[in-house]
């Protein structure tokens, strides 16, 4: 019987799996797309050390790794289903069921739509398909293309498109409705961007960050904002513009647009067609939990790290005896801290197998400890307010489920 | 043409076989060990399906298998995903059709 079934070959899962299979134990990775890595294949930037952080090499050492410590990635498998009988879980997938002791959730994140008039039609996408299609299946999504939404990620994934030679032409917000919330509103729409603004692509946003912490000078910044919009390396972010409809009969000819005042409402008799072959939403992440859920993990929903999160610990564990999880399931975050996270929870999975070594409970405080630097090192933070979402569940867990069960374990001890 | 073949970071893609494969019984060729999806925008395809009961048209969305929307029929099987399945030496692919809905049909004559 395998030990432990990781699902999820992106970099928390493929980390997990590899300290796993450390620890002597026999490991199986499922995931469904067509080679390993998850979404840090996509991802390509170059970090403050001007070195390029190259998603694709980091997935391809990760997979090596983990092969020649034999462990068994297996790409192309859906897992639908989870479920405990007689103490061991079965993962039910597309190709066939398998049996495992402990298992390791690290299935990611998923895109938050918005669902702008149009959004159906083909060629438009989400940000990070374009992302994919671009870096990873080197396709072109079209000639000229129009990005709705600004948020860190739509800016990464747009120094990456025009890196790639596509032509981003602007980018705009969507239309203020009860999807689009906070991600219409001009004023909010930068607040979030200025805390990442150390790293923004343009010396515009780093300058502007430095004053424009101060809610009063934000306003005016946001009043005398140029409707042409700032360039972004050639591409202009307008901030006061917004997505009305994306046009089209059989795929995208373009997007109507409209001026907005500071608070996002549109002004009526602004309206402008700008062509376009392409659209990208970029509505922002979510943790992808749904596998936590049937398995019968507690949930509890944390704007702060992303939405609806499994009750975990530090130590990568949840309140289901035998279940991890790890990376952004947990919370969004880099890929670096998922790695990290990946760790943890592996020495973890180690640590409840009967196979751990002497100094584990040592290694198993020094993985935690790295998560936290790692996260205290990261530049990216795609919520500003990562560290007190963190400490919510922190207090969650240690409150409410840390001495439940240490009271079952020493109950079962004294059995 | 629609290929990104060189890159400034990534580097030139290598040498890859051919392989064709049809869609709505149109034969096209992509690379071995490609997604039906990207093989098909590669070839300028980019509507997958129409709406079953709207008939309006689908192109895929997410492109790694989250949102549904670019499930086409590949021999013979219904709802893959073209995102997350590689193509194949002749492969028959055929995209999603308008399918009837006679209880809405109903509702609406009531």
């Amino acid at each position: 019987m395998i030990d432990v079934i990781v699902i999820g070959a992106g970099p928390a899962g493929l980390s997990g799996a590899i300290e796993c299979a450390r620890y002597g134990l026999k490991v199986t990775v499922l995931d469904e797309f067509i080679k390993p890595g998850g979404r840090l294949l996509g991802q390509l930037h170059q970090e403050t050390s001007g070195n390029w952080w190259n998603g694709i090499k980091e997935s391809e050492e990760l997979h090596s790794k983990a092969t020649s410590l034999s462990v068994d990635v297996q790409c192309g498998v859906s897992v639908h289903n989870i479920e405990k009988v007689d103490g061991h879980w079965y993962v039910h997938t597309n190709k066939g069921t398998q049996l495992t002791s402990f298992v390791l959730i690290a299935t990611g994140a998923a895109e938050f739509p918005i669902p702008v008039p149009g959004w159906t039609l083909p060629g438009v996408m989400s940000i990070g398909a374009a992302q994919v299609m671009t870096n990873v299946h080197r396709v072109k999504v079209g000639k000229k293309g129009i990005i709705i939404g600004a948020n860190i990620l739509a800016f990464a994934i747009l120094t990456e498109l025009q890196l790639a030679g596509i032509h981003v032409d602007r980018v705009l917000l969507p239309e203020k409705s009860p999807f689009s919330q906070k991600a219409a509103i001009p004023q909010e729409v930068l607040k979030s961007l200025l805390h990442s603004a150390h790293l923004a692509p343009s010396r515009l946003l780093r300058f502007g960050s430095k004053f424009m912490n101060n809610e009063k000078l934000r306003r005016l910044g946001i009043r005398h904002y140029p409707k042409k919009g700032f360039k972004l390396n050639g591409t202009p972010f307008q901030l006061r513009k917004a997505a009305l409809e994306i046009v089209g009969v059989n795929d995208v000819e373009g997007v109507l647009v409209a001026d907005t005042d500071e608070e996002g409402n549109t002004i009526p008799g602004s309206e402008k067609f700008y062509e376009a072959d392409f659209v990208c939403i970029a509505g922002g992440l979510y943790p992808l939990a749904e596998l936590a859920a049937v398995a019968g993990c507690p949930f509890q929903f944390i704007p702060e790290l992303g939405g609806h999160v499994p009750v975990h610990s530090e130590k990568m564990e949840t309140p289901l005896e035998g279940l991890f999880v790890a990376g952004n399931i947990t919370g969004i975050e880099s890929a670096k801290i998922a790695m990290a996270q990946g760790t943890t929870a592996g020495i973890s999975i180690a640590n409840s197998s009967q196979k751990c070594s002497a100094n584990i409970d040592k290694e198993l405080q020094k993985a935690v400890h790295n998560v936290h630097n790692v996260r205290r090192g990261s530049l990216i933070h795609f919520n500003p307010d990562i560290e007190s979402g963190r400490k919510m569940l922190k207090d969650i867990w240690s409150s409410q489920y840390e001495i439940k069960s240490s009271k079952l374990n020493n109950l079962k001890k004294g059995s | 043409m629609t290929r990104i073949q060189s890159h400034p970071v990534l580097g030139n893609t290598s040498e890859r076989l051919r392989v064709p494969f049809y869609f709505d019984e149109n034969l096209y060729e992509g690379y071995e060990s490609e997604t039906i999806a990207a093989a098909l925008l590669a070839n300028g395809v980019r509507m997958l399906r129409v709406h079953e009961e709207s008939g309006t048209p689908r192109g895929l969305y997410c492109n790694i298998g989250h949102c549904m929307e670019c499930r086409v029929t590949v021999n013979g099987e219904s709802s893959v995903r073209a995102c997350l399945t590689t193509i194949e030496n002749n492969m028959k692919i055929y995209s999603g059709q308008q399918l009837p809905n006679p209880v809405k049909r109903m509702v609406e004559q009531e």
